[in-house]
């Protein structure tokens, strides 16, 4: 039987340049980048601060919830005094990925969490970061 | 759910905790149509129960004319399962498992922009299921390789013949698995890094 055939496709536009990992618990000034798909927008409260936080970004608190702290917040600062990542923070609570980073900037915000950046690709990729990933899959 | 009674929210058991000295995270994504073995593939080489995260997308009525012209809202929930191996005391890996046909998961900012390498499953029963997915990742410039679950009732082709029928250049590792095999599942990760690296070599050589 001949398979279906498929048409490859190429890179719309040119590489973009190698984006900067945002610092420890620091915002990303220019917001989410622009992108002519982006028709369909990602749902949260109307105006509020996000950070440019990655499903992968690993959050830790560093203080017990205070008195003020929302039960969500707390549910969040209990889940999170290891590292965990905003995707396992999402599942846990069972609250979309959008909702949990705009609980998570306001803890930021307030300096009860740290956010540990993500190792992003880079347009030059880190060689050995590869070959870290490679020796930890290869004692799986 | 209920936060007040927050005391009970499941968390991580004791021995999902990550290390203190965990720092830094990466991610790979595995994309598929339905059914074809991603959840299988996480679930196999992950050292979690795989977990389940979601997002909600809004469309802001696009080409839609209503009589009224007023702006139409859908909303759209997407789901995704994912699961972790930690590779050092300070680095983990995440695998995200997405439904390929989902036109959503490239306007969600970052999945795949800030993923090493994508590892596309197809099935030999539905092919061009993945094609769409494929296209997407090369317009992207996102890196992938192809992997072949070898379902007992598919139609069985040679990688060559597939190469062809899925116009893939010879550099494209294309590699049959068994998502239900750590082993398995884990050779495929390993033939997606093992191609990064070799881009990565070839962009700067030393
Ligand atoms: N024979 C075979 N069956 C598989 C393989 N991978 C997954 N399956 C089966 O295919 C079904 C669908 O797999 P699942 O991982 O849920 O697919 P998903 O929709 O892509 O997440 C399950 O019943 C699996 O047990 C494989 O490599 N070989
Ligand atoms: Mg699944």
């Amino acid at each position: 039987m001949t398979p279906p055939q498929r048409r490859r496709r190429f890179p719309k536009t040119s590489p973009e340049p190698a984006p900067q990992p945002p610092q420890e618990g620091q915002d990303t000034p220019e917001g989410p980048k622009k992108n002519p798909e982006r028709l369909y927008v990602i749902t949260g409260p109307d105006g509020t601060e996000r950070s440019e936080l990655d499903l992968v970004t690993l959050i830790v608190a560093h203080a017990d919830p205070p008195p003020s702290a929302t039960p969500e917040q707390a549910a969040l600062l209990r889940l999170c005094t290891a590292p965990l990542s905003v995707a396992e923070l999402s599942a846990y609570l069972s609250l979309p990925f959008s909702v949990v980073t705009v609980l998570l900037t306001e803890l930021l915000t307030a300096e009860l969490v740290t956010a540990r950046a993500p190792v992003i690709r880079q347009a030059l990729a880190d060689r050995s970061l590869l070959e870290a990933v490679m020796h930890g899959l290869q004692r799986l | 759910m209920d936060f007040n009674g927050s005391d009970t929210i499941p968390g991580p058991r004791t021995e999902d905790h990550l290390p203190h000295t965990a720092q830094a995270a990466v991610k790979i994504v595995i994309v598929g149509g339905f059914g074809v073995g991603k959840t299988t593939m996480v679930g196999s080489v992950s050292e979690i129960k795989p977990l389940t995260t979601e997002e909600t997308m809004t469309q802001a009525g696009i080409g839609v004319d209503d009589n009224y012209g007023s702006e139409t809202k859908t909303a759209t929930t997407v789901a995704m399962d994912f699961g972790r191996i930690s590779i050092t005391e300070q680095l983990v890996l995440y695998l995200f498992g997405t439904p390929g046909q989902e036109r959503f998961w490239f306007l969600w900012n970052g999945l795949f922009e800030g993923a090493l390498g994508a590892v596309v499953l197809v099935d030999t029963r539905r092919l061009e299921v993945s094609f769409d997915v494929m296209g997407r990742l090369e317009e992207r410039g996102v890196p992938f390789v192809v992997a072949v679950n070898t379902f007992p009732d598919g139609p069985r082709h040679d990688i060559e013949e597939l190469r062809t029928a899925l116009d893939l250049s010879p550099e494209i590792p294309i590699v049959e698995c068994d998502a239900r095999r750590r082993a398995s599942s884990r050779d495929v990760l390993m033939t997606l890094m093992k191609f990064l690296h070799s881009l990565a070599v070839e962009k700067a050589p030393v």
